[in-house]
This record gives C-alpha cells, sequence and structure tokens, in this order.
C-alpha cells in the first residue's frame, strides 16, 4: 500500500529501494499498455452514447406508443403496419427518391465535365477556379434555401421574370410535386457540384498524362479521350459519389422545410415535397409521435442497409476488374 | 497545323459560366441584403446592391439575438474543430502506430459505423439529451461531434504515411512514453492534416441545422442557422430581412474561406471527404 502511493509520485526520491523501482517499472509499462486504449476511448465512447444506443434504441422506441410526456404503451409491430399502409410515407418516399434523381444525375455529370476541363495542364487561374466551385459547399444550407427560394418565387422571383421575357407563363414551383422537387433538387446539386468536382479532379490527376498523349498522338479527340480514359479511371470514385449522394439524399431536410415556409412540417398542403426526414421530424417533434416517428427511423435503417450492400458489392466487382 | 498547346476558348466560357452560377446566389443575396422590401420585389430586378445594408443588419440585430447567435456559432464551430483536429490524431495514432490486442477490429468498427447517418436515431438522441438535463445547451450540439470515424480514418492514414517505425522505435529506446511521442514528434508533423481536419469540422459545425434545430429551444441558445429560420418566420413582413441574416451568417464563413479556402480544395482533393 504504501509503496503504491510513493510509485504514484512522479518523481522518485534518491535511494528508494529496488522493490520501489520495480513497482515503478509495472506500473510504467501498465500505463503504456493502456495508453492506444485510452487514446481512442474518446471515440467509443461517444459513438456508444450518441450513435450506438440511439440507433439500437429506435428499434425499441418504434415498438411502443411513446408519448415523450406522457405515458409509452407497448404495441408491437403495429407502427409498422400502419407505416406500411401510410400514403403520407410513400409519398415522402416518393419524394425523396424524385428529388435524389433530380439532383444527382445532373449534378455529376456536369461535375464529370468541370472537371475534365480542369484537368488542363496549361489552364489559367486554375486555383482560382478550384476555389471558386467551392464556395457553395461553405455557403450554409439555411442560407441557400432562402435565396433559391426566392429566386424560384411565383410573383418576384428571378426564374419567373425570366420565363415570362422569354414569353411564357409564370410557375409556382412550390405548389407542384415537379415544380417543388425541382426547385429543392437545385439547391442540392448547387451545394455539391463544385465538392464532387474536385473529387473527381484528384482521380484524374492521378491518371498519367502520357496515356492522354499517347492516344492524342493516335488520332483520339477530346471526347474520344474523355471517354475511353477519363471514365474508367473515375469508375471507383463515381460509385462512392454516388453512394455517398444518395446516403446524403435520404437525409434531405432543411431544404424542405425552408423552401416552402408556408408549407409547414409537411411542405405544402399535399405534401408535395416532405422528404423521409422531414416526414420523421414531423411525427416525432411536430406530432409528438416518438413510436412512430422511429419507426420512419427504422425505415430509413433499412434503406441505407440496402444502400451499403449494393455499395459494396459494386465496389467488389470494380476491384476484380481491375488487372 | 493544329496549336495543341492553346486552352481551347470554350474552356474558359465554360468554366466561367460555372464560377458565376457558384457566386451568383450569394451575390443575390447580397443584393437583396442591401435594399427595401420594396426593391428587393420590384421587376425587372435590381442588379446592383443599395445602400441599406447597414440599416437591415441592425433590424436583423434588433428581431432576433443575431449577436449572440453568432457567439454561439463561434463557440459551438470552434469546439467542434479543435476536438476534431485532436481527438482525431490521437485516435489516428493510436491505430497507425501503437500495437494492442484487438486493434484491427476495432479499426473495422470504426469505418464500419461510417456508413449509419446520425439523422435517422434523432428520437433516442433527444431522448438521451434530455435524460442528461443537455437539451437547450450548447453542449448538446459540441459533444457529439467531437470526434468522428471518417477523422480517424483520415489522421491514420496520415500519421501512418510521415511517421516511419524507424522513428518511433528511436523514441521509445530513448525512453520517450507513447504520450511523449505522439506531442513532441507526431502531432507537429500532422498539424497540417489536422488543421484540414478541424476546418471541415468548424465549417460542418457552422453550417449544421437539423440537429441544433431540434435540440436548441431558446432563442439565445440559437446557432445563426437557427436564427435564420427564425427571420424567415417574419418572411411576409420583410424579405430583406431573412436575406440580411443569411448574409450575416455566411459571411464569417466566405471571410475564412478566402484566407483558408486554398487548404480545403487540397483537403477534398487528398481525400479529406466526408463520408
Amino acid at each position: 500500500m504504501t509503496a503504491l502511493t510513493l510509485t504514484l509520485n512522479p518523481v522518485t526520491p534518491p535511494g528508494a529501494t529496488g522493490r520501489q523501482t520495480a513497482n515503478r517499472r509495472i506500473l510504467q509499462s501498465m500505463r503504456e499498455r493502456l495508453a492506444p486504449y485510452a487514446y481512442i476511448a474518446p471515440f467509443f465512447l461517444l459513438f456508444a452514447v450518441f450513435g450506438l444506443f440511439p440507433l439500437l434504441f429506435t428499434f425499441y422506441v418504434a415498438l411502443f406508443d411513446w408519448d415523450p410526456i406522457g405515458e409509452h404503451r407497448y404495441v408491437g409491430l403495429q407502427n409498422f403496419r400502419v407505416l406500411m399502409d401510410d400514403p403520407r410515407f410513400w409519398g415522402a418516399m416518393r419524394n425523396t427518391f424524385s428529388i435524389w434523381v433530380l439532383s444527382t444525375v445532373p449534378q455529376l455529370l456536369v461535375a464529370l465535365g468541370i472537371a475534365h476541363l480542369l484537368n488542363n495542364v496549361r489552364l489559367r487561374a486554375a486555383t482560382f477556379f478550384r476555389m471558386v466551385v467551392l464556395v457553395p459547399y461553405v455557403t450554409s444550407v439555411a442560407a441557400t434555401t432562402i435565396v433559391f427560394a426566392q429566386l424560384f418565387d411565383r410573383d418576384y422571383g428571378l426564374l419567373n421574370w425570366f420565363l415570362e421575357l422569354l414569353g411564357f407563363q409564370h410557375i409556382e414551383f412550390t405548389a407542384s410535386v415537379w415544380g417543388s422537387h425541382l426547385m429543392i433538387a437545385a439547391m442540392v446539386a448547387w451545394r455539391w457540384t463544385g465538392y464532387n468536382t474536385l473529387l473527381y479532379l484528384a482521380s484524374l490527376q492521378a491518371v498519367p498524362r502520357e496515356l492522354y498523349e499517347a492516344a492524342s498522338v493516335d488520332g483520339a479527340n477530346g471526347w474520344q479521350q474523355f471517354r475511353r480514359i477519363s471514365i474508367p479511371a473515375l469508375r471507383p470514385i463515381i460509385v462512392f459519389t454516388v453512394v455517398t449522394s444518395t446516403i446524403g439524399g435520404l437525409q434531405i431536410f432543411t431544404e424542405a422545410l425552408l423552401a416552402n415556409p408556408s408549407g409547414g412540417l409537411s411542405c405544402g398542403a399535399a405534401r408535395q415535397c416532405q422528404t423521409l426526414t422531414l416526414f420523421l421530424y414531423e411525427q416525432a417533434f411536430g406530432r409528438f409521435h416518438f413510436g412512430y416517428g422511429a419507426a420512419v427511423g427504422v425505415a430509413l435503417f433499412v434503406i441505407v442497409v440496402i444502400v451499403s450492400t449494393i455499395n459494396y458489392l459494386l465496389a467488389t466487382r470494380i476491384r476484380w476488374e481491375r488487372p | 497545323m493544329k496549336a495543341p498547346n492553346r486552352t481551347p476558348r470554350t474552356t474558359y466560357v465554360l468554366l466561367g459560366i460555372m464560377a458565376l452560377l457558384s457566386v451568383f446566389p450569394l451575390y443575390w443575396m447580397f443584393v437583396v441584403a442591401t435594399t427595401d422590401t420594396a426593391s428587393a420585389t420590384q421587376l425587372p430586378p435590381r442588379v446592383l446592391p443599395g445602400g441599406n445594408f447597414l440599416h437591415l443588419a441592425g433590424l436583423v440585430f434588433d428581431t432576433v439575438p443575431f449577436l449572440q447567435a453568432l457567439l454561439n456559432s463561434i463557440a459551438v464551430a470552434a469546439a467542434v474543430g479543435a476536438g476534431q483536429a485532436t481527438l482525431c490524431a490521437l485516435a489516428g495514432f493510436a491505430f497507425a502506430k501503437l500495437r494492442f490486442p484487438g486493434r484491427n477490429t476495432l479499426f473495422l468498427i470504426v469505418v464500419l459505423t461510417m456508413t449509419v447517418p446520425a439523422q435517422l436515431s434523432i428520437i433516442p438522441q433527444y431522448l438521451i439529451m434530455s435524460q442528461l438535463n443537455w437539451v437547450d445547451t450548447l453542449q448538446a450540439v459540441i459533444v457529439p461531434g467531437l470526434v468522428s470515424a471518417f477523422g480517424i480514418f483520415w489522421m491514420r492514414q496520415h500519421i501512418a504515411s510521415v511517421i516511419d517505425d524507424e522513428l518511433m522505435h528511436a523514441a521509445t529506446v530513448d525512453g520517450a512514453s507513447t504520450w511523449q511521442i505522439f506531442w513532441r514528434i507526431a502531432f507537429p508533423l500532422v498539424r497540417p492534416a489536422a488543421f484540414v481536419l478541424g476546418l471541415f469540422g468548424f465549417v460542418t459545425a457552422w453550417n449544421d441545422f437539423l440537429w441544433p434545430f431540434i435540440v436548441l429551444k431558446s432563442p439565445d441558445r440559437y446557432t445563426v442557422q437557427i436564427a435564420i429560420k427564425a427571420l424567415q418566420n417574419n418572411r411576409d413582413i420583410d424579405l430583406g430581412l431573412a436575406m440580411s441574416g443569411s448574409f450575416l451568417a455566411t459571411l464569417p464563413l466566405l471571410v475564412l474561406f478566402i484566407l483558408v479556402g486554398r487548404r480545403l480544395v487540397q483537403g477534398i482533393m487528398d481525400g479529406a471527404f466526408k463520408g
């Protein structure tokens, strides 16, 4: 006991006995052995409390009729049965999927094209262009949404003014299914195009210059070089960005909440642009149906698992195809 | 004979259009933020900023506790950025350079956690926060973001490539403890990478909306993003107000971007993307 107290003192008094030194060494080596666990502990601790436990607990809450300030009544799978027959859920699923397609496809195509243009050693002001395409990424979603809502406004929006100049009727974007989806997709695409451009550019720069030079000596034009050299080299990162944007697409919330401020939590009277995450929020924090909201969370989890599995299969196939 | 050394003019035209599209919404935000509502809704729209910025900015500060919101956002984003930079470096160091039983399994778990988005478990997260009595406090937005699986993954790669085993061995022989090796040798060497990671943490935390929106209730706890939402509730009264708020909330990040945007670009191109 005494020896232990002494060894805790960092400065061993001169003339310490051999036993004390041995004890100190044991403690020292124990500390060294435990150090790695201490270094990774913050992550595992925080993940356990704010990640893993909430995930598992979502499955549990989903089995209850759970009023946050009232009582919790066990209802078994009732929430899931109701969910499967709930047109609001399927509507939100449709909206989420539609917004995802409308934003991802043009976004990734444009990013591919811009990355190809930026991947030019003789390009002047290259740093400027790389930086400027990243500006949307640092702009907050809330601010972006408010500006876009104004640009798409029925009466005073810049876009409708332009349509009128061209002789078209004003479009009430927020009121229709396609209009509201296009508007939200535009916000998402604006935010992420530059970011994906830089990811593609990084992959393109890893392709040896000589490949392009050889192709151009053989008479391949720019499009052929893009098609035959750039695209195959980019395939893994394309899969990655598709997966990221799918997971991101499932989480679209702020745009749907702020784009149509008069629409409330349902993003319009017909729920025309309510996404899955907004539906979850509405049920849990707008109507205090925590159990039902958790069931939506479980549904989201199932979709994420399916997407990740598809991603894994695609990724392994790509690895096999590589020489 | 073609001149292969010239970049085609169409390249610059297309890139120019892209650059314009990237900054136009921000410019438009500024235009509306400097004019009164009447001219914000005039057609044809005005193209140049007006002189009303200070007036509207003043109104923003009067309508919501915007100064407090700015301070809250700075506190949250700085804490998250600093936490990410140090805690991810520490864990990344352990996974890259230290040997301990279970290392590979634990690292696999870290990687696997990256695929599950946190959004789907917001209900239990909220229940936990209310158990901890953290609802309506800033630590509810700070603590869960202090360390991330992606950050650990990224720092591990950097540390593995920058610090070689001989250096580790020499330091150990000289009697340095693991902590000393990390703090005196490893961290200074990977400080640039940790800085970029911290920047991403800062930007993400600054722009985060859903979780702060759920957990911060009273106006003097709002971050700027939630303050903008509160301004938008007055949208019918004054559109310029919401736009001013949006502009003011974006301005600090734009300044930061002008100062260190180059490193963000480099970070993304080096693989510092968020999973």
